[in-house]
């Protein structure tokens, strides 16, 4: 009895919200579409995809296309410039929007202030392309700022741009010049929620200003700064394709095949397309990304009480 | 906001230690070259672009122009693949923008609703596709199959909603609408479509202006991915396209610089058609930015609530 008025309970408040359901209806048609459709067709990594047999019809192959990409030589070096321009990014990307809030945040003159503000978010709006552009035009070996700058004291102009070695430090270094100041804003955010009260007792105490950083501040910063830590570690195979393809050139492919530029040219570039084997490599990809998101949420609920979810 | 004032009354009234006149100094300064870093190649970037051609290539500009020129504006301002670019820019981003903003609203207040059933799962279904994708070939055949491949829709469709996007859309709306609003308008003998037109879209004002930003930067204006993989048709190239065969892979069209005589001065030109370029390209979004960044801010603000 209770289960049946349950019931017709339920209906009741569905049919009473019907039109929020209508409107829903569009979104939801647009989600499985162009999310949820291309779940299910990602499949295709288990099969051998030919044109003329078409998503269903192409005949299943197993793992072939994985224990492919296992055994090919790209397999480590993709992998391993993945790892490492992520990690690299990751470590000199946290700490520095940190200092920047806390440097800020000891600002009380609002011109000086607002002007540092404006001037370090403004790079976060130019786009990638023009980014990448500035970098090839700022570091020219004949046209750059940094030649303009070695004829005047004499010494040869060096060619960075076109020097493997100098790749992964240009690309994470520029990263940080353009987001480090957007990214300082949800610690100022953080920073400005913190009880005035803390600081006002530590001022009576006698602490210095480096001290109430150091033992209020910081302290403060801890929870949101280990949530962002966590999604971005969640992130680490997800290297943005826009701007590392941007500087790819011949010279520096050794170090600047990362998996998403790898996929996009097995899939949509090479003189034969291969649907499956680039899907089942971006496949892997999603899959080990997944389980290192909900993994590393986890060890942070364990350490801090502080998850994503 | 008063507790704040008189904290910061407060710590004024408290003479400052040595050592902490030393500490503020020092961060001062700290943040005086963090900010000069930020300029020094935007300055050196315009300064070359207002240089001559010969300047240029004698790497002879460094924070001021050299031999002042419009010569770099003049040669792009004829370049009719940029302004194309720019046209197909402005068509996708204003289209795609009002389709996006659209959608995420119209999702976003259903879900906002505590006693609409299913908006967990719904929910979590939006917010999985940020954890989890088919990938870039499984989406690249949805998009053929429905025959957007170059075409004006394949920039637009594709990008529907963003989840971070729709989930400070649904916290706004939770935060910001009381439920009892929503009851009395049901009381009032208000339909729910009549609630949300006439209720909620005007209180959601703030939220559309901050997603109208995101969408249009981040998802339009400054992305050239789904035109890489999607558009084949150079008519429909949007700017960054553009700015990529240009900027990066070097290709300008000769009879741009036929009118120059001597190869250097080419040589030179195309380098500085570049700085000028790179400075054109940015000038929209850096004109409006500052008059913007509050809303951008405030977006960042109610992402980190959640």
């Amino acid at each position: 009895m209770l289960s049946g008025a349950n019931r017709s309970n339920l209906w009741l408040r569905i049919r009473r919200n019907w039109q929020l359901y209508v409107l829903l209806a569009l979104p939801l048609i647009w989600l499985i579409v162009f999310r949820y459709a291309p779940m299910y067709g990602a499949q295709i990594a288990f099969r051998q995809y030919s044109p003329a047999f078409g998503m269903e019809g192409s005949p299943w192959v197993g793992l072939a296309n994985f224990e492919r990409f296992f055994n090919s030589p790209k397999f480590e070096p993709v992998i391993i410039n993945t790892l490492v321009l992520s990690f690299y990014s990751l470590i000199a990307g946290f700490p520095i929007p940190i200092i920047l809030a806390l440097s800020l945040n000891q600002v009380k003159a609002r011109f000086f202030r607002s002007s540092v503000q404006m001037i370090t978010y403004a790079p976060h709006f130019i786009s990638t392309v023009v980014i990448v552009g500035m970098l090839f035009q700022f570091l020219h070996p004949r046209v750059g700022l940094t030649a303009s700058l070695a004829n005047l004291l004499g010494l040869n102009a060096p060619n960075w741009m076109g020097d493997p070695g100098a790749f992964r430090h240009i690309f994470v270094w520029s990263g940080v010049w353009q987001e480090t100041g957007f990214s300082a804003i949800i610690y100022l955010a953080v920073l400005s929620t913190i009880d005035p009260a803390l600081h006002e007792a530590a001022v009576v105490d006698g602490a210095s200003r480096l001290q109430r950083i150091r033992y209020i501040d910081i302290p403060g910063l801890l929870p949101t700064a280990m949530v962002l830590l966590v999604l971005s570690t969640g992130r680490v195979l997800e290297i943005s394709f826009e701007k590392v393809y941007l500087m790819q050139s011949p010279l520096n492919l050794a170090v600047s095949e990362v998996i998403n530029t790898y996929v996009y040219k097995v899939g949509l570039l090479s003189p034969i397309l291969d649907f499956s084997y680039s899907t089942a490599i971006g496949l892997l990809k999603g899959i080990v990304g997944l389980i290192l998101v909900i993994a590393v949420n986890h060890a942070a609920r364990r350490l801090t009480d502080n998850s994503v979810w | 906001m008063a507790s704040m004032k008189s904290y910061e009354s407060n710590i004024n009234r408290v003479n400052e230690s040595y050592v902490d006149r030393i500490f503020l100094m020092s961060n001062t300064s700290l943040l005086v070259i963090v900010t000069l870093i930020i300029l020094l190649p935007l300055i050196f970037i315009v300064s070359a672009s207002f240089s001559s051609a010969e300047a240029v290539i004698a790497g002879r500009v460094t924070l001021w122009p050299v031999d002042f020129s419009l010569l770099g504006y003049e040669t792009i301002f004829e370049h009719k693949k940029v302004w194309n670019g720019f046209a197909n820019s402005l068509f996708y981003t204003f289209f795609g923008t009002i389709f996006n903003v659209a959608m995420t609203i119209i999702a976003a207040y259903p879900l906002s609703r505590q006693d609409l059933i299913g908006r967990r799962v719904i929910t979590f279904a939006f917010i999985f596709t940020m954890l989890f994708s088919g990938g870039l070939i499984p989406t690249y055949m949805v998009v053929r199959e429905l025959g957007l491949l170059n075409t004006r829709w394949a920039m637009i469709l594709p990008t529907g909603i963003g989840p971070f996007n729709l989930l400070i859309t649904i916290t706004f709306f939770r935060t910001t609408i009381p439920p009892e609003l929503i009851e009395a308008a049901r009381i009032d003998g208000a339909s729910d479509f009549r609630t949300f037109r006439s209720v909620i879209l005007p209180l959601a004002r703030p939220i559309i202006a901050v997603l109208t930003l995101f969408y249009a930067v981040n998802t339009h204006w400054n992305t050239y991915f789904q035109a890489l993989i999607y558009l084949k048709d150079q008519d429909l190239f949007p700017l960054q396209i553009v700015l990529r065969e240009i900027l990066i892979q070097n290709s300008i069209d000769a009879s741009m610089l036929i009118d120059v005589e001597d190869l250097v001065a080419r040589e030179g030109l195309r380098d500085l058609l570049k700085f000028s370029l790179i400075v054109v390209a940015s000038l929209p979004v850096m004109i409006i930015y500052p008059f913007v960044q509050r809303h951008f801010v405030k977006g960042m603000m109610i992402g980190s609530v959640k």
